[in-house]
């Protein structure tokens, strides 16, 4: 049992767990605080997510939109983790999303590009955006968060303008990509069979799988993960070794800017959604892969589960009943679930202080113990 | 019975998996300077956090004046008379020495300060003990030396009865730890009650009263220094026998393997240059030395040299080839090895295990990365097993050790076995054996030596005055940025390199 504890892995695991079900307890007790009536219903509706259809197919579908939400979800827990690896706090990530959904969005619906095109457009797009922040911390040491939420604002208001150009006349939102250019929507490859015909299940899915597994391995098994750990544990002993640390860390923010990127492709190519012209706050997507990427542990395969579950939370948060609360209520349950994933770590590290304890107490018995014994023999 | 001022009596600290303090006492009397002696990891450090509450023994009692007492934080510390010079200093560098002696015991009135009485109190005490102090200039503005005497008057100026230095030698030059010493035999006579950690034996021999030697978290007994020798010491701190002396061969220098020419380096703290015109030449199978007092000008003569800094003016020359614009990589690959400074600012990824800050120079290399550039992993876990043997690096896990969970003295040995193992031409050296036990120094010692006898230039930067005598075969000294003088360790005193290391003596020197 101690062995099986005291695997790092089955820590982060076990400390994921923890901050779920704390998060649950919480949210469960705002419920009963602002409505007793309907709280029980509500928690168990947001747990349940798309379970809470009674139809078998319905809830396929519905599993079939979390998932397609979960992809974009991931492609910027990776972003986070992958910077955050190389001892970069990317929060630019929330807008390298936008700026990929306004790459992908504006090619195809102004120029008709096709699928692949716009989603390695979007993927270019954001990788510069990452690289702004990666010259700036580089070259003039500018701290990456600072930088990376001042264009964060930037990209949204510039986002809203540019697809300005390609709105509905009547409302805020973006043109429908199936009418104007279905070309641009990411092709299902059958794959939404699977769901009861859920147009919305693409190639994104086994796309995200894969490239989660790729950064992995770039992490853990390459040169280039080896060079960009060490610049972000020591970038001192990196510079020492010989490696160009400022060119690892402008290389490091392209890539984490270029997978927000591809998340939002990921999303906005499924015509799940469109981009609303007068949004006034940088969309949450990039922000909630912080959380991801700390519930996982901070490993990609860990990142492709934390991710779904946070979607899945978020999710059920429109199951909340609106009789008794607000509709806002969803929102502050699955945030609530949300902000107690970001203490992964402290639990770890509790959990490890508990271990220490009681392997010590243990040693002490047994000193105490074999003193004793000697004592016996001696007499 | 014996009046003590404070007493330790059998404590016992454990932290998982590990002894720290063993059944430990340390008894100090009043009055007296007492030194505490061990190596690295010998439980000197764990011993101190007991008496300051920053840790509760298991086992084992306290006692203050023959009373005992519980020490639950450094507050209760701080009210027992007990204060603490550390190694580092706790000083506020933009603050006088005034602000500093009185922060966090401020005179005031209704919050306004009173410094009168403040400046008052210190300079009666700078007078009685002959701590040369100017309480209005600034920390930053002072030398080492004076920044230690301000951090003894913060203890005076609270009424600690118990002073504890810790390692308070290790920055001072020559004439300031004579100084040092002159100024705790003052206190001492003053009735203050002095422990003095340290693994310096010949100073402990100089100012101690009595001894008591820890080894591995275990208590190996209390001397007086009177009755022993310094073999017997410093067998009791290692346990066994310690060669002091440096064995080696006359050098036999060869063809000249570093040339620097006119080097000058720009400072990153004043706007001055911090190395100015330096020229020298190392050979092949010689030890030269860069001697000199800490912040001469050393630490930035070698970042040109290695590259991690551009030169403002002058050249550098590797087996004649000119490498003044030379990257880090470059110079690495064409024969320079460094053993830097600072092993865990520049050393060591420490969040790395050892068997990867093991090939932190070479993992780029055929033998590491394949070519589709994957690391190849049992090649790099094979050669740090072998380095792992060779050098004797002592770890928990072996190769998958964080290298953090290391100790001091077996990550640089880690650092030297991987930069020796580079098989360089010249090897670079700073302060190798800087905050390392007598083994361990013993150790690295021989390694430099060999590495001479095997036919590399070696260049060894030290502050350590034992070191700059024994090891090298010519030793420059720096002060100030350039090199002032070209010294025989065979014909030179310590006291002569002393005054070349102070400023107060200077040779044209050439290269």
């Amino acid at each position: 049992m101690k062995k099986v504890l005291k695997n790092p892995g089955m820590q982060a695991f076990l400390a994921s767990l923890i901050c779920i079900i704390i998060g649950l307890l919480i949210g469960y007790l705002v419920l009963l605080i602002i409505n007793p009536e309907g709280a029980w219903e509500s928690i168990t509706n947001v747990i349940k997510n798309f379970f809470t259809w009674s139809k078998p197919k319905t809830q396929l579908k519905q599993f079939g939109n979390t998932l397609a939400k979960t992809m974009p979800l991931l492609m910027c827990s990776l972003s986070i983790l992958f910077a955050y690896k190389v001892g970069l706090f990317n929060i630019g990530a929330a807008g390298q999303y936008v700026a990929g959904a306004c790459a992908s969005l504006y090619a195809a619906l102004a120029w008709g590009w096709g699928w692949l095109p716009c989603m390695l457009f979007a993927i270019v797009c954001a990788g510069v955006l990452g690289a702004i922040v990666g010259i700036l911390k580089a070259y003039c040491n500018v701290n990456e968060v600072i930088s990376g939420i001042m264009l964060n604002w930037i990209t949204l208001y510039l986002t809203n303008t540019v697809l300005s150009k390609v709105k509905e006349a009547a409302s805020p939102y973006t043109l429908y990509l199936d009418d104007v250019n279905p070309s641009a929507l990411l092709p299902n490859a059958g794959l939404n069979n699977l769901f009861n015909n859920n147009k919305y299940i693409t190639i994104a899915v086994p796309l995200a799988l894969i490239i989660s597994i790729a950064i992995h391995i770039l992490l853990s098994r390459t040169r280039l993960g080896y060079e960009l750990k060490a610049t972000g544990s020591n970038k001192n002993a990196a510079k020492y070794a010989g490696m160009r640390e400022n060119t690892n860390i402008i290389l490091t923010l392209i890539i984490a800017g270029g997978l927000a990127g591809l998340g939002a492709s990921m999303l906005y190519q499924t015509g799940y959604m469109r981009w609303e012209c007068t949004q006034s706050s940088v969309p949450g997507m990039g922000f909630n892969g912080i959380a991801a990427a700390f519930l996982g542990g901070l490993n990609p395969i860990g990142a492709i589960f934390s991710s779904f579950f946070i979607q899945h939370i978020t999710d059920g948060g429109q199951y909340v009943n609106t009789n008794f609360y607000s509709s806002q209520i969803s929102d502050l349950i699955s945030s609530v679930i949300i902000y107690l994933c970001g203490f992964v770590l402290f639990i770890k590290l509790t959990m490890n202080k508990m271990l220490a304890r009681s392997e010590e107490r243990k040693l002490r018995q047994l000193k105490e113990a074999e003193a004793a014994a000697g004592k016996e023999v001696d007499q | 019975m014996e009046q003590y001022a404070i007493e330790m009596l059998h404590i016992t600290k454990r932290f998982p998996g590990i002894i720290a303090n063993d059944n430990i006492t340390l008894q100090l009397k009043k009055g007296e300077i007492h030194a505490l002696l061990g190596e690295n990891g010998a439980g000197k450090s764990t011993l101190m956090s007991v008496l300051f509450g920053l840790y509760q023994p298991e086992e084992g009692t306290i006692k203050k004046d023959g009373v005992e007492v519980k020490i639950n934080n450094p507050n209760d510390a701080n009210d027992l008379g007990i204060g603490m010079v550390h190694q580092h200093f706790k000083l506020v560098e933009c603050f006088t020495v005034l602000d500093n002696i009185i922060l966090g015991v401020e005179p005031n009135k209704m919050g306004f300060l009173q410094k009168d009485e403040a400046r008052k109190k210190v300079l009666a005490l700078s007078e009685k003990y002959g701590l040369r102090v100017d309480p209005d200039a600034k920390i930053e503005d002072i030398t080492v030396g004076m920044q230690q005497r301000t951090e003894i008057l913060k203890m005076l100026y609270r009424d600690n009865e118990i002073l504890i230095f810790d390692e308070p030698t290790a920055v001072l030059t020559p004439q300031e730890i004579s100084e040092l010493m002159q100024i705790m035999k003052n206190l001492s006579a003053e009735g203050k009650s002095i422990l003095f950690i340290s693994h310096k034996l010949a100073e402990i021999m100089e100012v101690a009263d009595r001894c008591t030697v820890l080894r591995k978290g275990k208590y190996i007994g209390t001397v007086n220094t009177a009755d022993v020798t310094m073999e017997q010491l410093s067998a009791m701190m290692v346990g066994r026998d310690v060669n002091f002396h440096v064995e080696k061969k006359p050098a036999t220098p060869g063809e000249v393997i570093l040339e620097i020419d006119n080097m000058t380096v720009a400072s990153k703290v004043h706007k001055n240059n911090a190395v100015k015109n330096v020229s020298m030449k190392v050979r092949a199978g010689e030890i030269v030395c860069l001697a000199g007092i800490d912040g001469n000008g050393q630490s930035e003569f070698v970042y040109g040299l290695s590259g991690l800094e551009p030169l403002v003016s002058g050249s550098i020359k590797l087996h004649g080839k000119d490498i003044t614009k030379a990257s880090i990589r470059e110079r690495s690959t064409m024969g320079i090895s460094h053993i830097p400074e600072d092993r865990h600012k520049h050393g060591l990824v420490l969040d790395y295990s050892l068997e990867d800050n093991m090939i932190l120079q070479t993992y780029f290399g055929p033998e590491f990365t394949s070519k589709a550039g994957f690391l190849q992993r049992k090649n790099i876990r094979d050669y740090a097993n072998r380095l792992i043997e060779e050098y004797d690096v002592r770890s928990g896990q072996g190769p998958i050790t964080v290298s953090r969970a290391m100790s001091g003295g077996n990550q640089q040995k880690a650092i030297i076995a991987r930069e020796i193992d580079k098989a360089p031409d010249l090897l670079i050296a700073v302060q190798p054996t800087r905050g390392l036990d007598v083994g361990a120094i013993e150790f690295i010692h021989k390694q430099l030596v060999a590495q001479r006898d095997a036919g590399k230039a070696v260049l060894l930067v030290s502050l350590e005055l034992d070191e700059v005598m024994d090891v090298p075969d010519r030793i420059l000294v720096m002060y100030e940025g350039e090199i002032v003088g070209e010294l025989d360790p065979k014909t030179t005193t310590q006291e002569e390199l002393g005054l070349y290391m102070a400023g107060a003596k200077r040779d044209e020197v050439k290269a």
